[in-house]
């Protein structure tokens, strides 16, 4: 509106010469401003029609669940403590309140972090939310009661306590400082569910849903569709835009090309292959946008330490050294979701490696004979010149089995025979937790970046039991619980340094190329922002339709 | 008769039990299990302690055999019990799919029987005329031509023909609604499938059809006809095509039993939530009990559909007894 002021007002001068050229540049260039400002204004109304690029997950509980097509589906419904700014969901490092009102400074030398919640926020049962239902949910998560399951239990390792002194104080203690949980806190999981409701049946959200999100379940399908519609009680002033969702489950990549074609679905959040998205910009031209990002999910090529020679570490050394990253990243980019070179940190993150430090491990040397000539010696040392493998893959095309065929082909141009053994997921897994495989591609995918955290699952498996590497190694261990309690983010990048050579110079498992997200939407769909991770920014409260 | 259909009823049980004891067991022998897919397939970390009560809570911690008598007293009370993955009754989560994957088996079915039944009389009885060899042409590229592909190339047709004809593309729509609701939409919906589908159906029908008449058309009570001085349409219809239609009714009924249950990639294609996607799913999640429950149900389809089929045999051939 004050645009719109400026506007009026340089027009209504009186002007001559020189000065009314001038000004009428000044209106121009105004009213250009004013038209951008005008397009940025969000509307209200409309239905987004989305793809949710999986069958249907599980159950509705998030608590529980895993799988992104729970977070798609029910996430709109839900508050959280605190989130990743939907404004600038792209920093790993910006965090802000959804149901606090101010996000905490720690206190008690970063041991107590004390929310405080806001008032008058109603459940779609039309009940208060308050202090004490926050307290409940979160203690299922940290605290699950027997017989309860909690699928993120591990990442609140450092959380002593949390109670609710009264009805808009929640407080968390910690059993050491660590910078992990805030991030941690911000999983977009964590879903701020009734404490009536969990008090009468800790089981009841699994198969239903209420909760005090931008939007109130209307429909549910099973196995089909999802419907909200706007909430007129959301707290968040002015949000939610869209008078309602539609989201429609189709696992079949064609399915969903086709919807956004025909514009039977404006999006899916996940990502598409840059074929469907080069194909979706051919044909649609402007009506289409598309937003990209690094992704905080990765493949991990994984020898089994317990099984020779892989117990060598010159022979799993050649297999890194024989990998061109650089080169297998910008081309692989063209047919499969993955982009960036990077290793165990997301490479958007301030304790990420620089390029220059990446250069300097195993795996990522920059010179690539210099590096596959390595190769050869080490497998000639160990005396595995013919050396030959089976890597077990997963039955996904994208990238898994991209992955898998271009690291075949890496390794055989240092004489290395591999084959792929691609099963579907079941299978998969139960070949890495039962040993039995030579070699596995695994994928490391997280949600909000949060590197201390997320590097855990690098751990040993006498600490990390879903290590499938099967190797033992104190010296690591060591280096990341010092890394888990510092809370200077300097010294903490150090460690993580250490941390990450150790990996490498024991060649124990390598990060390869992290995937990239790819979202190609309607172009009338505005205000949503991709981020480094498909699970986070789903709550569509912010998402408007300039149609 | 009636006697014939208990005796048919009752065979159902050892057969039941023995598809009941198969599918236990294989879907035991595949490696890995329903919790590590449930737990881990997103790539991210997870609690080893969550499997332990994943199993638990699903029973998967008992020794198989008292599984397996679980799993056979439920059937014998006709409760499938609740689905591994989602929580839901098995009989729910079916129950759920049933009715997009039967209309589409019905509407498939017209389409072959009105296609296959006439063009296989026509075929046969204007045999090797270029009549003949258009409609085997059309009925080899049927049995050739796999649904998915035609699905797949129906769709893109669709969209390809809508964009440059009317300027927006256009697809059928994504949502089942039920037939009494929005019939528009229902059928927009259903018709490519039925089309894609009926016409593999109709091409094995027309050649079944074809073949079936040109045999019935050599018997003697056909030449009798022609004899009597019978007209042409009348010897085909009355005597000719009823009795050649007993083989025929036989493969439309297997192949409409087929449909239920059997739609697994038309049903991805078209983003059908039936039957067959469902039968995906509850493999690829390793959902033992919506499996075994799938298996029921699709055993009890055929053998309902064969006597079916028995029973109309009767009716177009008086000749047939049962006893």
């Amino acid at each position: 509106m004050s645009g719109m002021s400026r506007e009026e007002e340089t027009m209504t001068r009186k002007d001559t010469g020189t000065h009314r050229i001038l000004k009428f540049g000044l209106a121009a260039m105004v009213a250009v401003g004013v038209t951008a400002a005008v397009a940025e204004t969000p509307k209200r109304g409309g239905v987004l029609t989305f793809m949710i690029p999986a069958d249907a997950g599980p159950s509705h509980d998030g608590h529980r669940e895993t799988t992104f097509a729970v977070v798609h589906a029910t996430a709109p419904f839900y508050s959280v403590l605190i989130r990743v700014n939907p404004s600038n969901p792209s920093s790993t490092t910006d965090f802000q309140c959804d149901l606090c009102t101010e996000m905490p400074k720690p206190t008690d030398n970063g041991l107590t972090y004390m929310f405080k919640i806001r008032k008058g926020v109603k459940f779609h049962d039309g009940s208060l939310l308050n202090a004490q239902d926050v307290a409940a949910s979160w203690s299922k998560i940290v605290f699950p009661p027997k017989g309860v399951a909690s699928a993120r239990q591990n990442n609140f390792v450092m959380v002593e306590s949390i109670k609710a002194p009264d009805d808009e104080t929640v407080v968390f203690k910690l059993k050491f400082a660590t910078l992990t949980f805030l991030p941690a806190l911000a999983d977009p999981y964590t879903y701020i569910y009734s404490k009536k409701k969990l008090d009468q049946d800790m089981h009841w959200y699994e198969k239903n849903i209420m909760g005090s999100g931008p939007f109130k379940l209307t429909d549910y399908q099973v196995g089909q569709s999802i419907k909200g519609e706007r909430n007129p009680d959301y707290y968040h002033k002015g949000q939610p835009y869209l008078d309602g969702f539609v989201g429609v489950f189709a696992p079949k990549q064609t399915v969903r090309t086709d919807a956004i074609r025909a514009d039977r679905a404006a999006l899916e959040f996940r990502s598409v292959p840059v074929s469907a998205k080069d194909q979706l910009v051919k044909e649609l031209g402007d009506k289409i946008t598309v937003q990209e990002s690094d992704w905080n999910c990765g493949n991990v090529v994984t020898p089994n330490h317990k099984r020779k020679p892989f117990d060598d570490v010159r022979v799993r050394k050649a297999l890194f050294l024989a990998v061109d990253q650089w080169k297998g990243a910008q081309a692989l980019s063209k047919i499969a979701i993955i982009k960036t070179v990077g290793s165990i940190v997301f490479p958007g993150s301030p304790l990420a490696a620089t390029k220059e430090e990446l250069q300097q491990l195993v795996g990522y040397w920059p010179d690539i004979e210099k590096s596959r000539a390595e190769a050869r010696r080490l497998l000639k040392e160990a005396g595995q010149e013919n050396l030959a493998f089976e890597l077990l893959n997963r039955n996904v095309d994208q990238p898994y089995k991209i992955v898998g065929t271009w690291l075949v082909d890496e390794w055989s141009k240092v004489g290395i025979k591999a084959t792929q053994k691609v099963v579907p997921t079941g299978p998969w897994f139960d070949g890495m937790r039962s040993a039995d495989f030579d070699v596995a591609l695994e994928a490391n995918c997280q949600n909000v970046v949060n590197p201390i955290a997320d590097v855990g699952r690098w751990l040993p498996n006498e600490v990390y039991s879903e290590n499938y590497g099967y190797f033992s190694d104190p010296q690591m261990i060591e280096i990341y619980n010092r890394m888990l309690k510092e809370t200077d983010m300097a010294k903490a990048r150090v460690l993580m340094r250490q941390f990450e050579k150790r990996i490498n110079d024991e060649a124990h498992q390598l990060a390869v190329t992290y995937w990239y997200r790819v979202v190609p939407m309607r172009s009338y769909v505005k205000g949503w922002k991709i981020s480094p991770s498909h699970y986070l920014n789903q709550d569509l409260a912010n998402i408007w339709l300039d149609k | 008769m009636l006697s014939y259909v208990i005796k048919r009823v009752l065979l159902v049980i050892p057969t039941l039990l023995g598809a009941a004891a198969l599918v236990f067991v294989l879907m035991r022998l595949i490696p890995g299990d329903v919790c590590v897919v449930r737990l881990g397939s997103s790539g991210g970390t997870f609690d080893p302690k969550a499997i332990a009560l994943c199993h638990a809570e699903l029973g998967m911690d008992r020794p198989v055999l008292i599984q397996f008598l679980d799993f056979v007293w439920g059937c014998m009370r006709l409760d499938f019990g609740t689905s591994m993955w989602s929580g839901r009754p098995v009989t729910t989560e079916i129950l759920a799919r049933l009715p997009i994957s039967l209309e589409i088996a019905i509407l498939a079915t017209l389409v072959a029987i009105v296609i296959a039944i006439p063009l296989g009389a026509i075929s046969a009885v204007m045999q090797n005329t270029w009549i003949d060899h258009v409609v085997r042409i059309f009925a080899v590229g049927g049995i050739a031509t796999p649904s998915f592909w035609l699905g797949i190339m129906s769709i893109l047709f669709v969209l390809n023909f809508t964009s440059a004809v009317f300027g927006k593309p256009w697809m059928p729509p994504i949502e089942y609604v039920p037939i009494w609701e929005d019939p528009i939409h229902n059928l927009s919906m259903a018709m490519l499938p039925a089309i894609t589908v009926g016409y593999r159906y109709a091409a094995v029908s027309m050649r079944m059809t074809r073949s079936a008449m040109l045999e019935v058309m050599q018997e003697d009570y056909i030449r009798t006809a022609r004899a009597k001085g019978l007209i042409r349409k009348l010897i085909i219809n009355r005597h000719a095509l009823k009795n050649a239609l007993l083989p025929v009714v036989t493969l439309i009924g297997i192949e409409f039993a087929f449909l239920i249950g059997g739609l697994v990639v038309t049903e991805q294609v078209f983003n059908l939530n039936g039957v067959g996607r469902l039968f995906v799913q509850a493999v690829q999640n390793q959902d033992y009990t919506l499996t075994q429950g799938l298996v029921m149900l699709t055993v009890i389809i055929f053998v309902v559909c064969n006597l079916i089929v028995d029973l109309l045999y009767a009716w177009l051939d008086p000749r047939i007894r049962y006893s």
